[in-house]
C-alpha cells in the first residue's frame, strides 16, 4: 500500500534539535530581556506581565486537566497553595543571599511543584474516580481543605508558616526571569503532551472514557497524571508568585482562585493551550484597565463565564490552536450541542 | 483448548438476569455470529467479556488465562478489542487521532520521554502514524485521515470505530452491530472487509448482528439469545431451522 | 449529658437551615441533573433581602407579628423571583448542553451574585448586624439554665419543619407536585406526555428558592448578614443533599441535620485547638460518601448503560 498517495501530508516541522536549541536560547534570553523591561518598564505594567506570566501557568496547567483530558477540576489554587508556602516559607526561613539565590529559587520552586503535585496524587488518586459535577465539588472540597490546613497551621517544626494571619516578609526574588523562563517551560510540557502520540489518550478520556478504556487505555493512570502534572505547574506559579509579592494570604487561595483560573480556560477554549495563554492575557489585563473601579474586576469573570456558556461554549479558540498542529488540521466544529449526553443522563435518571 | 472460553456467564441488573450460564468457545480466525431479539442480553455478553460490567457468576479466559474480573484496559491489552453498538468514537479528534489512540498501549517511552522529544518518542510517534495510515487505507479511509471523527458518514464511523479497535492489535475482535445504519450496498462492502479482517489480521471475530443475511452467510457459526437464555447453538442451517429461535423472533405460534 | 442534649438542640437548629437550602439543590437536580451552583447565593440575597425588609418594616411598626411575615415572606418572593431569573437566563438557554457547560454557567451565576452584592450601592462588602428585629431570649430551659432551647431556634425548627410539611402536601398531594415527579422520572417522556417541563422547571427553581430564602432569614437574625455568608452553608447544604442522596427530597431533610448535628458536635467535642478545621468536616463527609456510597442514603444507583 503506497502510504504517500494520500493527502496526508507531515507538517513541515524542525529538527527536534533545532526546536529544543531555540527554546534554551529563548530560555537564555529572557534574562536580560527582563533585566533591560525591569530598568525600563513602568513598575505598574512590570506587575501586570509578571501577573501574566503566573496566569499563563496557571491557566496552561488547569488546561491539561479540564480542557484537554476533560476531567472538570475547583480545587487548582489550593496547589497553587501549596508551592506558594513551600516556596514562601523556606525562603524566609533561609534567607539566601548572593550567589545562593539562583540555586534557592531553583530549588524551592521544583520542591513547592513536586509537593503540589504529591498533594494533586492525594487528591486525584480517589477524586478522579467520580465524574463532571462531583469532581468539580469533590476537588473544590480538597482546595478548601488545603485552605483550612494553611490556616490552623502556625508553623511546621522550625519553619514559621503564619497560619489566618498569612505570611509575611518573604524575600523577593521572583523577576521577569523566573516568571516567564518557569512559563515558558509549563507550555512546553503541556504543548508537548498534547501533542504527540502518548498524550492523545488525555483527549480521547475527555472525548469518551469508556471507549478509551476499550481501547486499551489506562484511563485512571491518564487521569491522575494530568492531575499530577498540572498541580505541579500550579506550585511552581504559587511560588513564583510568593517570591514576587512577598507575602501570602490563605484567603487568596480559596475556590474563588480557582474559578479565576477555570475563567481563563473557559475563555480560551477548552482543549487549545494558545487559547489559554490568550485569555490568560486578557483576563489579567482587561480588569486592570478598570482598576478604578476594583469590584469590577469579578464581576467581569462571572459575566465571562454565562455570556461564554451561551454565546460560544467553545470559548474563543474552540480546542484549536493559533496556528495548525500535526493531525489536527481540520478543527471541530463548537461542541455547542451534545444531543448524547442528554439522552444518557435520561438513561440514568 | 480455544483462544477464548467463556462458561456459565450470568449476569443480573436489579432483578432483571440479563445473561444466563452462557458459554462460547472462539478460535483464533474464527468468525462466530451472536443473535437474538431486542433486549435479549447480547451487548451485555459483550460488555461483560470487556470488562465494562463485572459478571455475577461464570469465567472468561483469553488463551488459558482468566480474565474476568479485569479492567478494560487490561483485558484490551491482554488481546480482545471491541467497537459499540452506538457508536463510541472519539468524536472531537481526527481520524488519524482516534487511531492513534489505538496505539497508545504499545508505546514504549514515558513522559519525560514526550516532552523532552527523545529519539525514541520521535521513532515511535513517526512508525505509528505510518502504521495507522496503512491500517485506514486498508479499510478504505485514508482520504478522510484528517478529517473530525463526527463529521464522517455513519458507515464510515463505524468503519472507523474497526480500525480504533485493529490499531491494538487484538487477537480476538468483538463487533457490535458494525451493519446497523447501512444501506444494502455498504453491508456488502462490509461483509467483505470482515472477511478481510479475519484473514489479513488473523483474529477471531465475535459478531452481533440483526441483519439476518449478513449473519447467515459470513458467520460459521451462531449463538441465539433470548431474554439471556441460549436458545441455539449452531452452523446457520442449523440455527435456521431451529423452531425455537422462529419463535423467539416471530413470538408464540398460535 | 446537658451539654449533649445542648449540642443536639444546636446541631437540629443549624441543620433545618441546612436543610431549607439542601432541598433546593435536591429539587433541581431531581429535575434537571444541575447542581445549582447558585443556590448558596440565593441563600445570601435572602439574608440581604430579608435585612432591608426588616430595616423598612421597623421604621413604622413595632410589632414582631406585622414585621416577621413581612420579613419572610418578603423574601420569599424576592428569592423566587430571582430564582426564576437565573433559571431562565442563564441555564434555560443552556437546556441540551452538556451538563458541564451548565455548571459553568452556574459558577458565572454565583460569581455575579457574591460580587454585585459587595457593590456598595447594593449591600457592601462589609458584615452587617441584623436590625433589631428578634432578640435571642431563652424560651425554655432547664433550672440550672444548661439546656437552652431559644426563640431562634423555635423559629428556626418551626419555620423549617412547616415548609417541609408545605412541600411534603405540594409534592405529593397537589397536580403540579405529581408533574414535578413526573419530570424527575424521566424529562423526555414526560415532555411528550404534554407536561409543560419549562413550567415545571420554573416552578422548582422557584420553590427551591424561596426555602433557601427563609434559611436565610434565619441565619441572618442569627448570625449577621455578609455578602460571602453563602459560600460554606451553600457547600454544606450541597453536602447534605449528596449524604442524603441528591435528587430525594427526604433525603435532603435527613442530610441536613445529620450536617447540623455533625459539626455541632465536631465544634463541641473537638479540643479546641482542632476546632479550626471544623469547616473541613463537611468536605471530607462529602468526599467519603462520594468514594463509597455516591448515591447518598436515600438515592437508586444507576450504572451507565454502554
Ligand atoms: N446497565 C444496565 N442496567 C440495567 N439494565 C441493563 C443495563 N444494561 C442492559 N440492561 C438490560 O439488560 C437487557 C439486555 O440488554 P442488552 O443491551 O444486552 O440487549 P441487546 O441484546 O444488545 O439488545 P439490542 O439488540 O437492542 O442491542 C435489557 O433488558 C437491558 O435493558
Ligand atoms: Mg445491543
Amino acid at each position: 500500500m503506497n502510504v504517500n498517495m494520500t493527502p496526508f501530508r507531515r507538517l513541515p516541522t524542525l529538527p527536534v534539535w533545532v526546536i529544543n536549541s531555540a527554546l534554551t536560547a529563548i530560555l537564555v534570553g529572557l534574562w536580560p530581556l527582563g533585566r533591560a523591561l525591569e530598568q525600563n518598564l513602568n513598575p505598574y505594567y512590570l506587575q501586570i506581565l509578571i501577573l501574566v506570566g503566573i496566569n499563563i501557568m496557571l491557566a496552561v496547567s488547569l488546561n491539561l486537566v479540564n480542557g484537554i483530558t476533560g476531567q472538570f477540576s475547583l480545587g487548582h489554587a489550593g496547589f497553587m497553595a501549596v508551592g506558594a508556602y513551600t516556596a514562601g516559607v523556606l525562603l524566609r526561613h533561609y534567607q539566601p543571599e548572593g550567589g545562593a539565590i539562583v540555586p534557592a529559587m531553583l530549588g524551592v520552586l521544583i520542591l513547592g511543584g513536586l509537593l503540589a503535585a504529591a498533594a494533586g496524587l492525594i487528591v486525584g488518586i480517589p477524586t478522579l474516580r467520580l465524574q463532571g459535577d462531583y469532581l468539580a465539588i469533590a476537588t473544590l472540597g480538597f482546595g478548601e481543605i488545603i485552605n483550612v490546613v494553611i490556616i490552623n497551621t502556625e508553623s511546621v517544626g522550625p519553619f514559621y508558616v503564619g497560619g489566618s494571619a498569612g505570611l509575611h516578609g518573604i524575600p523577593i526574588y521572583a523577576n521577569f526571569f523566573w516568571t516567564f523562563g518557569a512559563a515558558l517551560f509549563c507550555v512546553v510540557c503541556v504543548w508537548r503532551l498534547a501533542y504527540s502520540n502518548k498524550g492523545k489518550a488525555f483527549a480521547a478520556i475527555r472525548e469518551d472514557e469508556i471507549a478509551a478504556g476499550a481501547m486499551g487505555v489506562n484511563t485512571t493512570y491518564y487521569k491522575v497524571a494530568a492531575f499530577v502534572i498540572g498541580a505541579f505547574f500550579a506550585g511552581v506559579a504559587g511560588g513564583v508568585s510568593a517570591t514576587w509579592f512577598g507575602n501570602l494570604d490563605p484567603e487568596s487561595f480559596r475556590f474563588m482562585r480557582s474559578i479565576e483560573i477555570v475563567a481563563m480556560v473557559v475563555l480560551g477554549g477548552s482543549g487549545s493551550i494558545t487559547g489559554a495563554i490568550v485569555a490568560a492575557i486578557l483576563l489579567t489585563w482587561l480588569p486592570e484597565q478598570l482598576r478604578a473601579v476594583q469590584e469590577w474586576r469579578l464581576v467581569i469573570y462571572a459575566l465571562v463565564l454565562i455570556l461564554m456558556m451561551i454565546f460560544r461554549p467553545a470559548g474563543l479558540l474552540g480546542n484549536r490552536e493559533l496556528w495548525p498542529v500535526p493531525g489536527r488540521r481540520k478543527p471541530a466544529p463548537p461542541a455547542t450541542s451534545d444531543p448524547d449526553s442528554r439522552q444518557r443522563m435520561m438513561a440514568e435518571g | 483448548m480455544a483462544l477464548l472460553e467463556i462458561s456459565n456467564l450470568s449476569v443480573v441488573f436489579g432483578g432483571l438476569k440479563a445473561l444466563c450460564d452462557f458459554d462460547l468457545s472462539l478460535e483464533q480466525g474464527e468468525l462466530v455470529g451472536l443473535i437474538g431479539p431486542n433486549g435479549a442480553g447480547k451487548t451485555t455478553t459483550f460488555n461483560i467479556v470487556t470488562g465494562v460490567y463485572r459478571p455475577a457468576a461464570g469465567g472468561v479466559r483469553l488463551g488459558g488465562r482468566s480474565i474476568a474480573g479485569l479492567n478494560p484496559y487490561q483485558i484490551n491489552h491482554r488481546g480482545i478489542a471491541r467497537t459499540f453498538q452506538n457508536i463510541r468514537l472519539f468524536a472531537g479528534m481526527s481520524v488519524l487521532d482516534n487511531v492513534l489512540v489505538g496505539f497508545n498501549q504499545s508505546l514504549r517511552h514515558g513522559f519525560v520521554g514526550t516532552v523532552l522529544r527523545t529519539p525514541r518518542h520521535q521513532r515511535e510517534d513517526k512508525r505509528n502514524q505510518d502504521r495507522a495510515m496503512e491500517l485506514l487505507a486498508k479499510l478504505g479511509l485514508d482520504d478522510r485521515a484528517m478529517e473530525t471523527a463526527h463529521n464522517l458518514p455513519y458507515g464510515d464511523q463505524r468503519r472507523l470505530e474497526i480500525a480504533r479497535a485493529l490499531a491494538t492489535n487484538p487477537k480476538i475482535l468483538l463487533l457490535d452491530e458494525p451493519a446497523a445504519g447501512m444501506n444494502p450496498q455498504e453491508k456488502i462492502e462490509l461483509a467483505a472487509m470482515i472477511e478481510m479482517i479475519r484473514t489479513q489480521f488473523r483474529v477471531g471475530i465475535w459478531l452481533i448482528e440483526h441483519d439476518m443475511k449478513l449473519v447467515m452467510s459470513i458467520c460459521q457459526r451462531i449463538t441465539v439469545l433470548d431474554h439471556g437464555q441460549t436458545i441455539a447453538v449452531g452452523t446457520p442451517d442449523q440455527v435456521r431451522a431451529d423452531p425455537r429461535v422462529c419463535e423467539a423472533y416471530l413470538g408464540e405460534p398460535t | 449529658m446537658d451539654q449533649l442534649i445542648q449540642q443536639l438542640i444546636n446541631g437540629l437548629s443549624v441543620g433545618a437551615t441546612y436543610a431549607l437550602i439542601a432541598l433546593g439543590y435536591t429539587m433541581v437536580y431531581g429535575i434537571l441533573r444541575l447542581i445549582n451552583f447558585a443556590h448558596g447565593e440565593v441563600y445570601m440575597v435572602g439574608a440581604v433581602s430579608s435585612y432591608y425588609l426588616a430595616e423598612w418594616s421597623m421604621g413604622w411598626t413595632h410589632s414582631l407579628w406585622v414585621s416577621l411575615p413581612i420579613v419572610v415572606v418578603g423574601s420569599m418572593v424576592t428569592c423566587a423571583i430571582l430564582g426564576f431569573l437565573i433559571e431562565f437566563l442563564a441555564y434555560r438557554p443552556l437546556r441540551d448542553r452538556p451538563r458541564l457547560v451548565v455548571l459553568i454557567s452556574a459558577i458565572g451565576v454565583s460569581l455575579l451574585l457574591q460580587n454585585l452584592a459587595q457593590f456598595q450601592a447594593i449591600f457592601g462588602p462589609t458584615p452587617k448586624r441584623f436590625p433589631e428585629l428578634i432578640q435571642s431570649t431563652p424560651v425554655l430551659y432547664n433550672a440550672a439554665h444548661t439546656i437552652v432551647l431559644t426563640n431562634l431556634d423555635i423559629l428556626s425548627l418551626g419555620l423549617s419543619l412547616g415548609l417541609m410539611v408545605i412541600m411534603t402536601w405540594v409534592v405529593l398531594g397537589t397536580k403540579t407536585g405529581l408533574a414535578l415527579r413526573a419530570v424527575s422520572f424521566r424529562f423526555d417522556i414526560s415532555m411528550l406526555m404534554g407536561i409543560n417541563t419549562g413550567k415545571i422547571i420554573s416552578f422548582t427553581f422557584m420553590f427551591g428558592s424561596a426555602l433557601a430564602a427563609v434559611a436565610g432569614t434565619i441565619d441572618a437574625i442569627r448570625y449577621d448578614v455578609r455578602p460571602l455568608m453563602g459560600l460554606m452553608p451553600g457547600l454544606k447544604a450541597f453536602v447534605a443533599a449528596v449524604l442524603g442522596g441528591i435528587g430525594s427530597i427526604p433525603g435532603a431533610v435527613v442530610g441536613g441535620l445529620l450536617m447540623g448535628l455533625s459539626e455541632t458536635l465536631v465544634k463541641g467535642y473537638l479540643p479546641s485547638a482542632y476546632t479550626g478545621y471544623a469547616d473541613a468536616v463537611a468536605f471530607v463527609v462529602l468526599i467519603v460518601i462520594l468514594l463509597v456510597r455516591p448515591t447518598g442514603l436515600f438515592g437508586r444507583v444507576a450504572p451507565e448503560k454502554v
